[in-house]
């Protein structure tokens, strides 16, 4: 399967989050870019998928939905920001 | 071959039994990867061995190809439950780049260009169960599916056999790979079903 974008994971990130993270924007502290979680680029495998900067690459968060648990690794990946009232 | 443990014994297959549980017979080769394909000029290329005591043995491009080539016809088992039958490799055996390192090591911690990672036990490369792949039906093996060169340890699933491999460190204990650390099974047996962490 090749590279989809970020909204392709609006299922699984609304497992975890009350709001629609893919909205959501990154500041990405590899190389600068800010852009919508929306906006990344992701690979899949199975049930797993790795979202990473649209311009360096740098991996966001992975995240997998295995039986009965769902997996979700920020790692270093950068801070999302969420519009708050 | 299904791969051996201690205190455990494969269940005998019927001959011809080739397709593992769950799996789905393709003609095609699909393309997995997690992240974008990175170009990697084979003058530019390295293989690093790294042992626990971090002696490093360095093989370039011209090396690798100036030794000993296996032709290696094999059965792929993708975790995402597609297999491939008789798939035609070549390249060099594991035993053969291993062969005179010292080492105690248990574990192989694999490295790639791009930065993949994955790990498994050291014993599952040696035996004539691994090689460096450069070259799929009878062409170098294209970037998409891991070219210049990528792992093939075909027994286990297909994300063992690491694209654009640049390397393996050999490890006293075992450490996670990249879909390892994000809940897929540490050793990944397609016999057993080894897809993810508890199976």
């Amino acid at each position: 399967m090749g590279m989809q974008d970020g909204n392709a994971l609006a299922g699984p990130l609304s497992e975890v989050f009350a709001v629609d993270v893919t909205a959501a924007q990154r500041l990405c502290p590899g190389c600068g870019t800010d852009s919508a979680v929306g906006a990344l680029h992701v690979y899949r495998m199975a049930t797993a998928a790795v979202a990473r900067c649209p311009v360096c690459g740098e991996i966001a968060f992975r995240i997998a939905r295995h039986a009965g648990a769902l997996w979700l690794d920020f790692g270093g990946g950068g801070a999302l920001r969420i519009p708050v009232g | 071959m299904a791969a051996l443990t201690p205190g455990f014994r494969s269940r005998r297959r019927a001959p011809g039994d080739r397709l593992p549980p769950g799996q789905f017979l393709t003609e095609g080769f699909p393309v997995l990867s997690a992240g974008p394909t990175p170009a990697v000029a084979t003058d530019r290329w390295r293989f690093t061995l790294t042992t626990e005591t971090g002696d490093q043995h360095v093989w370039t491009w011209p090396q690798l190809t100036a030794l000993p080539q296996a032709d290696v016809t094999t059965d792929l088992h993708c975790v995402t439950r597609w297999s491939k039958f008789d798939t035609r490799w070549r390249g060099v055996s594991l035993d053969m780049l291993l062969d005179g390192v010292d080492t105690e090591a248990r574990y192989a911690w694999v490295e790639s260009y791009g930065g993949y990672t994955t790990n498994m036990p050291l014993a599952d490369l040696r035996n004539g169960r691994a090689w460096i792949a450069h070259t799929y039906d009878g062409r170098p093996l294209p970037a998409e599916h891991g070219g210049p060169a990528r792992l093939l340890v075909p027994h286990l699933y297909l994300w063992k056999s690491a694209k654009w491999v640049s390397g393996i460190r050999l490890r006293i204990n075992d450490q996670q790979g990249f879909w390892e650390s994000l809940g897929y099974h540490a050793y990944g047996d397609p016999w057993r079903e080894q897809r993810t962490w508890g199976d």
